[in-house]
């Protein structure tokens, strides 16, 4: 389930032999084929990087990743709140549906330069409304499907305790779509990450990852710009993860794969 | 006065479908009632109908001499389903204390009353489990838990033992006929088992499908306490041998259609 999460050490060893053995193979070809550096630089000319420039690296990584951050929070609160008037008001729903599904359909290359124009290119808002496009859709669609899931039993046993529908909504939807909104935030946190590294590029503050990123590779520092892709990583891995262990906490109760059947 | 009053009750889905046609029954305080017949009769439309879940089309039903909406407000019964129906993310002792939550009890009574139930039912210690940890027997003991905490005078059961083995099914109507009798309060129980009709009821209530209609009520005078050897007892037969009659009897325009 929570990927990599509260796992054994033991766990991690089959990964970790990967992670090695591809880093390897990777350097043994780059060097073996004279690949040529533009292509491919070699993992041990991008630690080199990596290493060289880790203050500003880890600079704009952190610039970026609150970008994400905040794009991550309006797309995704707004699609939770899209998502708990459509389950509640069916006409309201199919009046919002088709814009939600226009919203999907944006081609978030081509909204970036617009963004820019609409905010200051050098400001965080306009990556933040990027990385909100993105997120709002799978979080939308899935804490929707979450609160409609309830099983009709659940329901009449509620109306059978002559409960409001407030109360039906705290007790039982909101539980029942809890699962569905993490699979969704997961998703989000990634897209979240994709999202601001996309408007950097087409324009932003020298702070921040995708500007550099489309800078080192157009003055040909590619171990630069691979380093600086593996910033990124980290921070989308760590953004994960932090999802991850939120879910794991929220939803205590779910049987895991470990202790399933136990 | 009748705990149950149902009078010349119909109810007709949209597009036409009859699912009841002029039921006219009465359930005495401390009656176990089985509503027994094929599938598409009715009865658990004339259950939920009783417990205000849906409303009928004619005729009215009064629950404790009050309109049935009246006495699902007021708690009248509690219900069980046919799946258990609980609640994943609450433990087994949260889901017996729901009702009681909601009904606003102190934490304390709520403990005292959730332990009660779980000795009732044969699940002290189950207490802290998630419901995904029991197996569906253990799970409609819940069910039966938390319908029963809050003491309704009347519990509905829909084909509560339906989707459990036979040997499973047997243990828990002994002990269902053990839980009634402690707790006084009057059952009615939709299924489609002519034996578990015949060994739990004091009456079972006979109905036909297309309309769905009673077809005859049959009183069960076997002696209480029923026990593993009232299934053995020539009268057991007896009455199965009624119920089967007078389901096929009903049951013949679909036996031949």
């Amino acid at each position: 389930m929570t990927l990599a999460l509260g796992r054994r050490a033991g766990d991690w060893a089959p990964a970790l032999v990967v992670a090695i053995a591809v880093l390897g193979l990777w350097e043994g070809i780059v060097k073996g084929f004279h690949i040529q550096r533009f292509l491919l630089p070699a993992p041990d000319a991008i630690w080199r990087s990596f290493r060289d420039n880790q203050g500003t690296l880890w600079h704009a990584g952190w610039f970026t990743f609150q970008e994400a951050l905040g794009g991550f929070a309006i797309g995704c609160g707004v699609a939770i709140l899209f998502a708990i008037v459509v389950a509640r008001w069916d006409t309201l729903g199919s009046a919002l549906m088709p814009y939600a599904i226009a919203a999907n359909a944006i081609p978030i290359i081509a909204f970036a330069p617009i963004t820019n124009a609409w905010f200051n290119p050098l400001n965080k808002t306009s990556k933040m409304v990027i990385a909100a496009v993105l997120c709002f859709f799978p979080v939308f669609v899935n804490v929707v499907r979450g609160l409609r899931s309830v099983k009709p039993q659940q329901l009449e046993l509620m109306r059978s305790y002559a409960v409001g529908e407030l109360t039906v909504f705290r007790l039982v939807r909101i539980p029942t779509a809890l699962p569905f909104l993490f699979t969704a935030l997961r998703v989000a946190s990634v897209l979240a990450m994709i999202g601001a590294i996309v408007g950097e590029y087409y324009g932003g503050s020298l702070d921040s990852l995708g500007a550099n990123i489309n800078q080192d590779a157009s003055l040909s520092q590619y171990e630069k710009a691979w380093a600086e892709i593996a910033i990124a990583c980290i921070f989308g891995i760590g953004f994960y993860l932090a999802v991850a262990l939120a879910e794991r906490f929220a939803t205590r109760w779910q049987p895991r794969m470990e202790t399933a059947g136990s | 006065m009748s705990v149950v009053e149902i009078s010349g009750v119909s109810k007709e889905f949209k597009g036409g479908t009859v699912a009841l046609q002029d039921i006219d029954l009465a359930i005495e305080q401390g009656e176990f009632i089985s509503l027994i017949g094929p599938s598409g009769c009715g009865k658990s439309t004339l259950l939920r109908i009783i417990g205000d879940l849906i409303e009928p089309t004619g005729g009215s039903v009064t629950v404790n001499g009050k309109s049935a909406r009246r006495a699902r407000e007021d708690h009248d019964y509690g219900i069980v389903f046919q799946d258990a129906v609980l609640y994943n993310w609450r433990t087994v002792a949260k889901n017996v204390a729901l009702p009681l939550e909601l009904a606003g009890w102190d934490r304390d009574k709520r403990r005292r009353r959730v332990e009660e139930m779980l000795d009732l039912v044969e699940l002290r210690g189950f207490g802290e489990h998630h419901p995904w940890q029991l197996s569906g027997g253990m799970q409609q003991r819940v069910s039966i838990a938390r319908a029963l905490s809050f003491e309704p005078s009347l519990l509905l059961m829909d084909e509560p033992f339906g989707a459990l083995d036979e040997m499973t099914r047997e243990r828990l109507n002994a002990e269902l006929l053990r839980i009634w009798q402690a707790s006084g309060s009057t059952v009615v129980f939709v299924t489609h088992s002519i034996p578990e009709a015949v060994f739990l009821s004091t009456r079972v209530v006979v109905m036909s499908p297309r309309p769905g209609r009673i077809s005859k009520v049959i009183p069960i005078d076997l002696q209480q306490p029923r026990t593993a050897a009232t299934r053995e007892e020539p009268r057991f037969f007896e009455l199965a041998t009624e119920v089967r009659e007078a389901l096929h009897l009903g049951g013949l325009v679909e036996v031949t259609a």
